[in-house]
C-alpha cells in the first residue's frame, strides 16, 4: 500500500493516525497535546512552553544527555513547538531508527523528572528566549495586540508567557501542568513515512498503551465577549522605522466562514501558508500591495491567517514608508477594505486564490516531515478531514460569500489598531 | 524499505549538460510530488561592488523584476503569483543566485520569467526609487538588530581590508549615491552565461529540463562580461581584537566569538566541519550549548558555525545573552575553545558525530530544494557527481588527529575577533 491512511484509537484514548509513503527512506514521527497557552492562567503564563522544554531534560531511561545524543547519532531531527492551541514533537529519523524515537515519546509522555535543577537552569533559559524576542519590534507590537485584543480569552498572552510569571513559577507548577495534560486520551500519534502500517501500528501498540489514560483536562472556557468599537494603541521603543498593525476577529478553523475568509486573504496580502514549515510565495499583486507598497504608504505589508480553535485574529502588518506617517498607510489601507466590502471581487481573483492554495499544498507535501505535520496538525482543531477537503473547500467559495465575510468581520468597531513609534536617538 | 544509498543523488540520476554559451545545466527528477524548484547562481556577485557605491551588486539583482522590455513589475509578479510560483533573486559576495518553485506546468514560465530578468532588465526609474526606499528601510531595521550588527563588526575585525569585511547591501550614504546609470552599467559589465549554473529538480524529466532552459537562455550571448576580480590576500589578526558596537534600549546582546576557517575545498574542510559539530552543534549545540546554555542558563542559542565557500572562511561562536551576562559567556566560551584546541575530540565524540553526519544525510536531501541546492553544491565546489554517494567515506576516515590539527590550524586563542552588538 502507498499513501494510504489508517486512523484508529488506541485504548488509553490515544488517538493514531499513519500514512505510509515510500518515497525516501526516512518516517517521521509527531505526538501532539491538546495544550498551549490557551490553558494557562494569570500567575502560570508561559507554563506550557516551558514543559515543552523540559521534556529535553530527561527521564530515568533516558537521561537528557543520553536523550539527545542518541537522537542525533542516528542522523534524526526533532524538535517541539508550543502554539496557542497545541504542543508538538517531532522526529524524522532513517527509517530503520525510528523506533528510539517511539521509545522516548512513549517514555516522556509520564516519565519526564522535572528536576529542580533542571527547572532553576531552563528558568534562565526562557528569560533569555523571551529578551531576544523582546528586542524586535514587532514581537512588542504584537504582545500589546494579544493582550488589547482578548480581555477575558486565555489567547490574552503570548506562548512565551510574561517575565514576571517566568520569574517566579516554580517546578510543580510546571509538573502539575505536565501530569494534567500529558495523557493519551488528550494526545494524537500521527507518523508518516516508510514502513509497513501493521507493524509500525503493532509497535506503537505495545509502546503507548501501557500508559495509562488520565482524566479528561480542565478546560478554561472563557469566551472573548463581542467588542464594541475600536481600540487604538501604542508602543515605544528603540528604532527608526514605525511599523502598524490590524486586527480583525477571525473565526475558529471549524467555522464555515473559514474558507472565504482564506481566499479573501490571498486575494488582499497573498496567501498565508497554513503549513508553518515550507514557506510562501510573494504578494506582490495582492491587492494591498498594490495599493500600500506600490503607492509608497508603506514598504511591506503582510497578512495573516491563522487555523486556530476558537476564534483568534486576522493581522494586517505594515512597515511604514520612511517619508509617511501612520495614518497615511492607515487610511490608504482602509480604502481596500472598503472596497472588499463594497464591490463583488471577480471570478477571477477567485480562481488565482485557488490555484495559489493548490500550489502551497503541493510544495507542503514534497517531504516526509511536512506529510506528518498535516496528518496531526489538522486534528488540533478539526480533524483530518479538514485538511483533506480543504481545498473542495475553497472550490465552493463565491464572490456573493467573500463580499459578506468582509461586511462581517472586518468592523472597524471590532478591530484593534497598533502603531509601533521609534523614539531615535533615545 | 528503500534503499538508502540509492535514494541519494548519484551519477545514475544527476543529468548534467554544459551549453555552448557556458550555462551549466544540472538536474534530477522527482515525481513524489507535483511540484518543482528552479535553482542557480551567476556571476555577478558583490565584489565587484566599489567601496563607494557598496550594494551596487544586489541593488541590481533585485531591481531585475521590475520590469523588463516586454513585461512591467506588475506583469512579472503577476504572471507568476496567479498560478502560485515564486522566483526571487539575490546576492553574495562572489556570486549571485535565484531560486524559485511552481507546479511542475509552469517551469516554462518561471525560465521565460528568469531568462527575460537577467537578459533585458530595463530598470524603470520609478520602481529603482522604491526600491531605494526599501532598501534604506532595510538598513534601517539593520541598525536596530544586534545579530546583524554583531555580525557586522566581527566581519570588519576578522577581514579588515579584504572584501569579505564589506556587507552586501551597503550602507545608508552608499545606497544613496547609486544612480540608475550605474544599475545600467553594472548589468552591461557583470551580467552573461558564462559561469552560470542552473539546476532543477521535481517532477520533469531531464531532457525536458534541459530543452526548456536551452529554449529560454540558450541564444543568451554577453561580450561584455567581465572577469571577476581575483580576492586579495587575507591580513590574519596578530592579536585579539574585540568591539562593542552600542545599540541601546535593548533586552539581549549578540555575541560572536571567531576566527578564520578554512575555505570550502581545503582538506581541512571535513576535519574541522567534524570538530565544529562537536563543539557547537552536535545534539543541542555540542560542547558550548552544554556550557552555555545547559549548564549555565545563560542563553537560549550558544553555538558555533563554520562558514566555508570559495575564499577564506570563518569559524565562530555565536550566543545570545543578557547584557549583564556578556562577560561571563565570552569566558565560558573562550575556556571551552581552549579545551577544544588542547585536547582534541574523544573517541565517542567522533563516533557520535560521524553517525549524526551520516545519517541526517538522506533528510537534508528530502526535499526538491534540498537535492537542488546538494547539486549546485556539487558545481560550485566540483565535488564530483557521485560526491553523496561516496559522503559515508570521506566522513569516515577523518581521524582524531585531523580534526585536533584542523582546530590548532585556525583557532589561535591569542588571536581571535570578539564582536558584540547590544545595550
Amino acid at each position: 500500500m502507498n499513501n494510504s491512511l489508517t486512523q484508529t484509537t488506541l485504548s488509553n484514548g490515544l488517538k493514531v493516525l499513519l500514512k505510509e509513503v515510500h518515497t525516501a527512506p526516512i518516517i517521521s514521527s509527531w505526538l501532539w497535546y491538546r495544550v498551549g497557552s490557551r490553558d494557562e492562567v494569570q500567575g502560570r503564563t508561559g507554563v506550557s512552553h516551558w514543559v515543552e522544554h523540559m521534556q529535553f531534560k530527561g527521564t530515568e531511561q533516558f537521561p537528557a544527555n543520553l536523550l539527545d545524543k542518541a537522537i542525533s547519532r542516528e542522523g534524526g531531527s526533532w524538535n517541539a513547538f508550543t502554539y496557542i492551541d497545541w504542543t508538538a514533537y517531532f522526529e524524522t529519523m532513517p527509517a530503520d531508527k525510528i523506533d528510539l524515537a517511539l521509545r522516548l515519546e512513549s517514555d516522556r509522555m509520564l516519565n519526564s523528572r522535572f528536576q529542580p535543577e533542571e527547572v532553576a537552569s531552563e528558568r534562565t533559559v526562557i528569560i533569555s528566549e523571551r529578551e531576544g524576542s523582546e528586542n524586535e519590534p514587532l514581537f512588542l507590537l504584537g504582545e500589546a495586540m494579544q493582550q488589547t485584543a482578548f480581555r477575558i480569552h486565555p489567547y490574552h498572552h503570548e506562548v512565551i508567557g510574561d517575565k514576571v510569571d517566568l520569574q517566579t513559577m516554580t517546578r510543580d507548577d510546571l509538573y502539575n501542568h505536565y501530569r494534567a495534560f500529558y495523557v493519551p486520551n488528550n494526545a494524537v500519534m500521527a507518523v508518516a513515512g516508510d514502513f509497513d502500517t501493521q507493524s509500525m501500528l503493532a509497535r506503537i501498540r505495545e509502546l503507548f498503551e501501557p500508559v495509562p489514560a488520565g482524566s479528561e483536562p480542565a478546560r478554561l472556557a472563557r469566551a472573548e465577549p463581542p467588542q464594541n468599537g475600536e481600540v487604538r494603541l501604542s508602543v515605544e521603543g528603540p528604532g527608526s522605522t514605525s511599523y502598524v498593525q490590524v486586527c480583525y476577529r477571525f473565526p475558529a478553523a471549524s467555522h464555515p466562514d473559514f474558507f472565504p475568509l482564506s481566499v479573501l486573504d490571498s486575494l488582499l496580502a497573498g496567501p498565508s501558508n497554513l503549513n508553518m514549515f515550507s514557506g510562501g510565495i510573494s504578494n506582490k499583486t495582492s491587492r494591498l500591495y498594490r495599493a500600500l507598497v506600490d503607492k509608497e504608504y508603506v514598504v511591506s505589508v503582510h497578512g495573516g491567517a491563522q487555523a486556530t480553535i476558537d476564534p483568534f485574529m486576522y493581522t494586517i502588518t505594515m512597515t511604514v514608508h520612511p517619508r509617511r506617517k501612520p495614518e497615511e498607510a492607515l487610511a490608504a489601507l482602509d480604502r481596500e477594505i472598503q472596497r472588499v466590502k463594497d464591490e463583488k471581487v471577480t471570478k477571477e481573483e477567485i480562481t488565482r486564490a485557488i490555484k495559489q492554495a493548490r500550489a502551497l499544498f503541493a510544495y507542503g507535501s514534497e517531504n516526509i516531515t511536512n506529510q506528518g505535520f498535516w496528518l496531526g496538525y489538522a486534528e488540533m482543531f478539526a480533524d483530518y478531514g479538514w485538511f483533506e477537503t480543504y481545498l473542495d473547500k475553497l472550490a465552493t467559495v463565491t464572490a456573493k460569500d467573500i463580499q459578506r465575510v468582509a461586511n462581517e468581520y472586518f468592523k472597524p468597531q471590532s478591530r484593534v489598531i497598533g502603531t509601533y513609534i521609534p523614539q531615535e536617538g533615545k | 524499505m528503500q534503499n538508502k544509498i540509492n535514494s541519494l543523488p548519484g551519477p545514475d540520476d544527476i543529468y548534467r549538460e554544459v551549453l555552448p554559451n557556458g550555462i551549466t545545466v544540472l538536474t534530477r527528477p522527482n515525481f513524489n510530488s507535483p511540484s518543482v524548484v528552479l535553482a542557480g547562481y551567476f556571476e555577478a556577485g558583490a565584489l565587484f561592488d566599489p567601496d563607494e557605491k557598496l550594494g551596487l551588486a544586489e541593488y541590481t539583482t533585485i531591481s531585475l523584476m521590475r520590469g523588463t522590455k516586454t513585461r512591467t513589475f506588475d506583469d512579472i509578479y503577476n504572471s507568476l503569483e496567479s498560478v502560485g510560483a515564486s522566483l526571487g533573486l539575490n546576492t553574495g559576495i562572489h556570486k549571485s543566485g535565484f531560486n524559485g518553485r511552481s507546479l511542475s506546468e509552469d517551469l516554462p514560465l518561471l525560465l521565460d520569467l528568469l531568462s527575460e530578468a537577467l537578459r533585458e532588465p530595463v530598470f524603470p526609474k520609478t520602481e529603482v526609487e522604491k526600491l531605494r526606499a526599501q532598501l534604506l528601510t532595510g538598513l534601517a531595521i539593520r541598525a536596530e538588530d544586534t545579530g546583524d550588527m554583531a555580525s557586522m563588526a566581527f566581519d570588519k575585525i576578522l577581514f579588515k581590508d579584504h572584501p569579505y569585511s564589506r556587507p552586501e547591501d551597503g550602507y545608508p550614504e552608499t545606497i544613496q549615491t547609486i544612480k540608475r546609470n550605474d544599475l545600467v552599467k553594472f548589468h552591461r559589465e557583470h551580467y552573461g552565461p558564462r559561469g552560470m549554473v542552473i539546476s532543477i529538480v521535481g517532477a520533469v524529466k531531464p531532457e525536458a529540463a534541459v530543452r526548456q532552459v536551452k529554449r529560454a537562455l540558450g541564444s543568451w550571448q554577453a561580450k561584455g562580461q567581465k572577469e571577476t576580480p581575483a580576492l586579495p590576500p587575507l591580513k590574519t589578526l596578530k592579536k585579539t581584537v574585540s568591539k562593542h558596537h552600542r545599540i541601546s534600549g535593548k533586552s539581549q546582546s549578540d555575541l560572536i566569538i571567531g576566527t578564520n576557517g578554512p575555505m570550502r575545498r581545503d582538506p581541512e574542510f571535513m576535519p574541522a566541519s567534524i570538530g565544529n559539530n562537536i563543539l557547537g552543534q552536535f545534539g543541542m549545540m555540542g560542547r558550548i550549548g552544554d556550557v552555555v546554555r545547559e549548564k549555565s542558563g545563560l542563553a537560549y542559542y550558544a553555538y558555533s558555525s563554520l562558514s566555508a565557500g570559495l575564499g577564506p572562511g570563518s569559524w565562530e561562536v555565536n550566543a545570545g545573552v543578557n547584557p549583564q551576562n556578556v562577560k561571563k559567556a565570552t569566558d565560558l566560551i573562550v575556556e571551552e575553545l581552549k579545551r577544544f584546541v588542547q585536547e582534541g575530540v574523544t573517541a565517542d565524540e567522533l563516533a557520535d558525530t560521524k553517525a549524526n553526519f551520516i545519517g541526517r544525510l538522506p533528510l537534508s536531501l528530502e526535499s526538491n530544494g534540498g537535492v537542488a541546492n546538494a547539486l549546485l553544491n556539487i558545481e560550485r565546489h566540483d565535488l564530483g557527481l557521485d560526491y553523496y554517494r561516496r559522503y559515508e567515506g570521506l566522513v569516515n576516515e577523518v581521524t582524531a588527529d585531523e580534526v585536533l590539527n584542523a582546530a590548532r590550524k585556525f583557532i589561535n586563542l591569542d588571536r581571535l575577533a570578539i564582536a558584540v552588538a547590544g545595550p
